[in-house]
């Protein structure tokens, strides 16, 4: 009754309010329309076109995608990009589990414990790379110490190693992110229903089992988002690599992200530029849609 | 889950864990440790030593250098981080709560567009972005980079208020409507009040996201304008001269130090703003 009292009384004053929202959301909107979706949509246009130093809006069909194809440092990056990715995305996984069921054994000081790992979280990647590209060096790092400890004949040479220098991104990535994902874990952990834990453990499973069987199937989701996201930084690194290798030596560490900087914003290959960016908005979304379908679907069950 | 070993357990098995949780919190400090030995270092001790060995002299010359070289990038990143921080935090504070309790035909799917702009790789809108901010005049200014950072950021800005504020009764808003308070009166003497959580968790966020940007800063800056990660990495990366590894390892301590000391001061939020953001981004 009351709000009807209200709505009918149509004065200047009510009219601004009921428009307010609507103003205030606006630019926004704006923002989102034209700087996400117009952007992307101008990037995938260019991908199209013949642009080099200066965009131009020749149509070009698909010339810069067949040259992309035929580009063997393209190769090289997404090659690159698969195996960083796959060990980044795995090695991270393990050590946040193990780390985090280890946390959760009512540990003293778990607050200082949890601190240091997820410190590196806190840095940006190019400081990650900086100080990973020291500890790597070749001759004055880790290589020159474990010398000098006794272990005489160890060698470290990944970083110059085009075999290898991408396991040096996986090393520098995993340290990043690992606390990261052992803190999602953990929080997990703390939601699991201790009944269902009571009634495993009266049943007299032992430990690693109750884990393995009961504990981390119902983690599930977690795992999901924890791909999800490891997945996102890997497909998006390039500070990492900027700043560890830029894409060296010659360009064996190379990742998408480098190729689309350095061809649009140094060799003048815009268009072949846009073309890999449009490339790795697919391979997100390739991971994002059935990642949005399924926890859609997970919500509508409960 | 926190029973799972027995009450009186100073086993082997919790010894294990034990040493296993200090080793790895050796192996992760590892390389902080590193960079701080190597920045108290002379050029000539980091031959002779190792990565770990003492300094045979402490000495700030290291710092020293660094500083002046970076200074003025990492006043750049203030100048950057400040205003992109408070206005993207702003915006979204106001965006949220006009998604959660002034919904109208359309908010949802413009939140539902809104939240692709977390994933999206920003690959996809660099050449774009750097034709209009050529246009607007802002190429290769702090200010284009102030711009960038807000209108990228509102994704998650947006996200993080929209989720807390969902969960704030509408009974509260419609008995303030209903006594007549605006748009404004409500947002300023309601859900302000209440917002302090999310409002720090969302600063501290978009604090270390933008202090930590290099993507944007090497495409949008040059020169003068470059944010502190662009100048560390010239510095780290130009093939000029003899390395300064001293100068490499204090230039990156002072590069990473104001997001380390927020993280060390307000590390619950930060952890907090990790997990909302990237759980339900």
């Amino acid at each position: 009754m009351s709000s009807v009292a209200v709505f009918s009384k149509a004065s200047p004053f009510d009219a601004l309010q009921r428009w307010l929202p609507k103003l205030v959301l606006a630019p926004s909107m704006f923002i989102v329309l034209v700087g996400f979706y117009g952007y992307i949509f101008w990037t995938f246009v260019l991908s199209f076109t013949n642009s080099t130093f200066l965009p131009s809006y020749k149509w070009a069909g698909l010339d810069q995608y067949v040259r992309l194809f035929n580009n063997d440092r393209w190769w090289v990056a997404s090659k690159n990009l698969a195996v960083f990715g796959g060990m980044f995305i795995a090695i991270s996984l393990v050590i946040g589990v193990l780390l985090a069921i280890f946390l959760d054994q009512r540990i003293r000081r778990e607050g200082v414990i949890r601190t240091i790992y997820l410190y590196p979280m806190a840095l940006s990647m190019i400081v990650t790379g900086t100080a990973w590209k020291w500890l790597l060096n070749p001759g004055l790092g880790l290589d020159k110490m474990l010398r000098d400890w006794g272990w005489e004949g160890f060698r470290l040479d990944w970083l110059v190693n085009p075999d290898r220098v991408v396991y040096c991104l996986v090393i520098a990535a995993v340290w990043q992110a690992s606390g990261f994902i052992m803190a999602m874990f953990l929080a997990g952990l703390r939601g699991v229903d201790q009944s269902i834990v009571r009634a495993a453990q009266i049943d007299g499973a032992s430990l690693p089992t109750i884990y393995w069987k009961v504990v981390l199937p119902s983690l599930r989701p977690v795992f999901f988002s924890a791909v999800m996201i490891l997945a996102h930084i890997a497909i998006k690194s390039f500070d990492l690599v900027a700043a560890m290798t830029a894409g060296g030596p010659g360009y064996s560490s190379d990742l998408p992200a480098m190729f689309m900087y350095s061809f649009t914003f140094s060799r003048g290959q815009m268009g072949m530029g846009s073309a890999s960016a449009i490339l790795m908005l697919g391979a997100i979304l390739a991971i994002l849609v059935p990642y949005l379908y399924s926890e859609l679907r997970t919500k509508r069950n409960d | 889950m926190t029973s799972l070993v027995g009450k009186s357990s100073i086993s082997l098995s919790r010894i294990a864990i034990y040493a296993v949780l200090i080793l790895v919190c050796v192996l992760y400090l590892v390389p902080l440790v590193v960079m701080l030995l190597t920045s108290f270092k002379t050029p000539e001790d980091i031959g002779t030593g190792n990565l770990l060995s003492w300094p045979a002299v402490v000495t700030a010359i290291g710092w020293v250098k660094a500083w002046d070289t970076v200074d003025g990038y990492f006043w750049n990143s203030i100048k950057i981080t400040v205003p992109a921080v408070l206005l993207s935090t702003g915006i979204g504070a106001l965006n949220g709560y006009v998604l959660s309790m002034w919904r109208f035909r359309g908010s949802q799917a413009f939140f539902g567009l809104l939240l692709f702009g977390c994933f999206l790789p920003f690959q996809t809108v660099l050449l774009p972005m750097s034709f209009t901010l050529g246009k607007m005049g802002l190429a290769s200014t702090t200010t284009g980079l102030v711009f960038v950072h807000v209108v990228y950021g509102l994704a998650f800005t947006t996200l993080f208020f929209r989720n807390y504020y969902v969960s704030v009764p509408d009974a509260l808003v419609k008995a303030a409507r209903l006594d007549g308070a605006g748009f404004f009166t409500i947002f300023a003497k309601i859900i302000l009040p209440m917002s302090t959580p999310i409002v720090m968790v969302c600063l501290i966020w978009q604090f270390t996201q933008i202090w930590n940007d290099f993507l944007f800063g090497v495409v949008f800056s040059s020169g003068d304008s470059q944010p502190i990660t662009v100048a560390l990495n010239n510095l780290v990366n130009t093939s000029t001269g003899v390395k300064e590894y001293n100068v490499d390892m204090a230039a990156a301590m002072i590069a990473g130090l104001p997001t380390l000391l927020v993280y060390v001061v307000a590390g619950k939020y930060f952890v907090r703003g990790l997990t909302a953001g990237a759980v339900k981004g």
